[in-house]
């Protein structure tokens, strides 16, 4: 129970919308969403496949709890194999998109093959259709959601859609759902487009029930709820300063990658930071930020809703980005600020807007554009082959271009497009890219939190930081303070969080509700709903099971323990500034423990006997 | 003593909570569209507001009803429809100048906010105090309160 029981597989080849029964099995094995479509998926493509190809598979999944009143019980996540990093993929996105898959009825949706023109999917319950978008394809998400809406005269209507980067080839376009929350990772939104299918419009009446035992269920729920609104994290630092509350923080110890990592510390980190949105601005005395704003069913409320400062060059002639949307996440005010050496908050608010509009991943987007601006000033790349763009960190003027080109894949954007590895080879500079298994770093400098060294390495999707954030830890002491610049115990910090996370992941929650909920918070609420036996230690155990499930994809897609890796310069330039001043990240003494707790061998391969106790 | 929900959009973030509850009590199922009270989303303008019925002291839902399904409750003073007797005419639908009573399909019937029999739900549910249960007579006092803090500051 709590699944709806219901899989709809869409061959778009063939054009046909089938219903079959979820494989109740693997459900209670693999629990849900992450877990679960990764099951699935590893059961019917083979690793190798080229991930652009019609024998690549999509799974939109939703976890047990999506769309019940558990709080962050919002979300739903997209799996399938990356065409960015060749290993697989799952992005995470909240919004309301995931909750309504399940008030549709529908626990996941797998998309095969390819269609022969654009379409879209319409969902209203019981009823699947495969419809024509050749009006839409060629245009941002923003233009498509409003031409659905119309069309289908329902404001109510959630949609998920790629933009035009995806259909350019962009390596890391993502899924925009609801206008501004994201599958952002690893390309998936690439992998859609190339199936020809631009959209999902979904309508769902029929209500979330099949909890098991429902008393249970809601004490669990308020229980954990009450949790949220009193922890520190949750119902302070989160709400009031979203994500960005770790601008400052961050830079302060020292492990804010800065200027594609040549820096740890940027000194316009103030600037873009959430204390900067708060600040009235001179052009019209507000704020850049307009409000907080909650995924479905969040008691957190993290999201951001920002203006573009009026009279801002970005926005001249352009009335579309005068209104409000989503703004600003910590992860892209670093990707396109520090990373590219950018302080102007208008500006990136402005690119964030683009990624929202056309469906770029902001971090990997401003960190291939900040590898460009080194190749640039390096002498790699010449002026005329950046179309006369000046590609100088620091420049907002060059980062709003290349975005703009990115969003249309025209011009240098299309190079951009191809993710920071691809560009570095091109331009016979790999060294330069920033990147594990072919995906850009998130926010955090392993020099200065060493745990995240590992947990980039070893990551399932590539560089990661929602794999397993031992920054909670290392920096914030939850649930317990480890120190950043040592490595004694970190293999045991990045398996237990990588475990944990894999089993929230597969539930339907948001992972920051970690910041206030351990695993005794959610396996009460899990148990209520669903059946089989959720305690801690089989949701541990879960998420171990995932991990190894997932790794075994990687391998046999071609990876090998040498892909656990990260960049020369993390591992032999020491930081310049701060707290790690002197300091590389040691990942070679992590790695090995590493893969023994992992009971893994020497090479990084899942032991016979690890993989039969996990049964995967 | 009297009490009425007090909304103030301004806190509101747009979570769904409050329709989740509302559903769960009246309907037995987690189901938004079958809320009673709506959240409505002004993306471009970046804001939320809860909306549902503010129990009206002359309701026109009630007078307009042909079979005299709407009554008060004289406890909370609440206008609830009585569902045996409302024959789906959907006239307080058009009645209500604000369209807080709305027709379901599935029952044939209208439904309405009826505040819990006097323990709201939405109100419990919601993480921020956007929508409180508060004494009939003072739903404006939290306003008046914000403004008066204003007029101090020029003391
Ligand atoms: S914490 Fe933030 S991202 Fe997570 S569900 Fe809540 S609003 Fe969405
Ligand atoms: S529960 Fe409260 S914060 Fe959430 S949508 Fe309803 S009124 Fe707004």
């Amino acid at each position: 129970m709590a699944w709806t029981g219901n899989v709809l597989r869409v061959n778009l080849t063939e054009r046909t919308c089938s219903k079959e029964p979820l494989n109740k099995d693997w459900a209670l094995s693999y629990l849900g969403q992450r877990g679960l479509a990764t099951k699935y998926l590893t059961e019917e493509i083979d690793p190798k496949i080229d991930a652009l190809s019609p024998d690549n598979k999509l799974i939109m999944a939703t976890g047990p709890l999506t769309g019940t009143p558990a709080s962050t019980a919002g979300r739903y996540s997209v799996i399938t194999k990356s065409p960015l990093t060749g290993t697989v993929a799952c992005s995470n996105s909240g919004g309301f998109i995931g909750m309504e898959f399940k008030n549709a009825g529908w626990d996941m949706i797998i998309f095969e093959g390819k269609a022969s023109s654009p379409v879209y999917l319409y969902l209203e319950n019981e009823k699947a259709q495969l419809l024509p978008a050749d009006e839409i394809w060629g245009q941002s998400v923003w233009q498509a959601d409003e031409w659905l809406h119309n069309r289908h005269q329902d404001p109510l209507l959630r949609i998920a859609a790629v933009g035009r980067s995806a259909e350019q080839g962009c390596l890391f376009s993502g899924i925009i759902n609801d206008l501004h929350r994201t599958a952002g990772r690893s390309g998936v939104g690439t992998v859609m487009a190339s199936k020809n299918l631009k959209a999902v419009a979904v309508r769902g009446t029929r209500g979330v029930g099949n909890i098991k035992d429902p008393v249970a269920f809601m004490q669990a729920v308020n229980a954990g709820k009450k949790v949220l609104a009193e922890g520190p994290v949750t119902a302070e630092g989160l709400p009031t300063y979203g994500t960005q509350v770790l601008m400052n923080v961050i830079n302060e110890v020292g492990a804010m990658p800065t200027r594609n990592f040549k820096d740890v510390q940027f000194e316009g980190a103030a600037k873009i930071s959430a204390e900067a949105m708060h600040e009235p601005r001179p052009s019209d005395g507000k704020p850049n930020l307009v409000t907080n704003a909650a995924c479905f069913g969040c008691t957190i409320a993290c999201g951001r809703i920002s203006t573009i400062a009026g009279g801002h060059f970005t926005i001249t002639n352009k009335p579309q980005y005068r209104g409000a949307s989503g703004g600003l996440e910590y992860e892209a005010a670093w990707a396109l600020g520090s990373d590219t050496g950018v302080d102007d908050l208008d500006a990136l608010t402005y690119v964030n807007f683009l990624c929202n509009e056309d469906g770029m991943d902001p971090i990997s987007l401003g960190s291939t554009i900040a590898a460009a601006m080194e190749l640039y000033e390096s002498g790699a790349i010449t002026i005329e082959q950046t179309g006369g763009i000046e590609l100088k960190f620091g420049s907002a003027e060059a980062l709003v271009k290349l975005t703009e080109l990115t969003a249309k894949g025209e011009g240098f954007g299309r190079e951009i497009g191809l993710g920071s590895k691809r560009l570095c080879e091109k331009y016979g500079r790999p060294e330069l890219s920033m990147t594990v298994k072919g995906q850009e770093f998130p926010a955090y400098d392993p020099r200065g939190i060493q745990g995240m060294g590992l947990a980039y390495a070893t990551s399932n999707r590539g560089a990661c930081h929602l794999r397993g954030y031992t920054v909670s830890s290392e920096i914030m002491g939850l649930p317990e303070k480890t120190d950043p610049l040592i490595t004694d115990g970190k293999a045991a910090l990045v398996k237990a969080f990588q475990d944990a996370t894999a089993a929230v992941d597969s539930a339907g929650l948001c992972v920051f509700s970690t910041f206030s909920w351990t695993m005794a918070d959610i396996a009460p609420q899990i148990a209520a709903a669903c059946d089989g036996d959720w305690t801690v230690d089989s949701l541990l155990e879960t998420g171990e099971r995932i991990w190894n499930l997932e790794r075994k994809f990687n391998l046999d897609a071609g990876l090998t323990g040498a892909d656990d890796n990260l960049p020369e310069r993390l591992l032999k330039e020491a930081a310049k500034t701060g707290p790690a001043k002197g300091k590389v990240n040691d990942l070679a003494k992590m790695l090995p423990e590493y893969y023994q707790l992992r009971g893994w061998t020497a090479d990084g391969i899942p032991k016979a006997e690890t993989l039969s106790r996990l049964s995967v | 003593m009297l009490k009425s929900l007090q909304i103030e959009p301004e806190k509101c973030t747009g979570c769904l909570q409050c329709e989740l509850a509302c559903s769960y009590h009246h309907e037995g199922v987690f189901n938004p569209s079958k809320s009673r009270i709506k959240v409505f989303t002004f993306h471009h303008e970046g804001r939320f507001a809860p909306y549902t019925c503010t129990q009206c002291a002359e309701a026109w839902c009630l007078h307009t009803c042909p079979v005299e399904a709407i009554t008060v409750n004289l406890t909370t003073g609440a206008k609830e429809v009585a569902v045996e007797q409302c024959v789906g005419c959907k006239v307080c639908t058009i009645a209500c100048p604000f369209g807080t009573i709305n027709y379901q399909v599935e029952t044939g019937k209208v439904a309405k906010c009826d505040l819990c029999g006097g323990d709201p739900e939405c109100a419990k549910a919601c993480p921020t105090s956007a929508i409180t249960y508060v004494d009939a007579e003072q739903t404006g006092y939290q306003r008046m309160r914000a403004h008066a803090a204003q007029s101090i500051k020029s003391l």
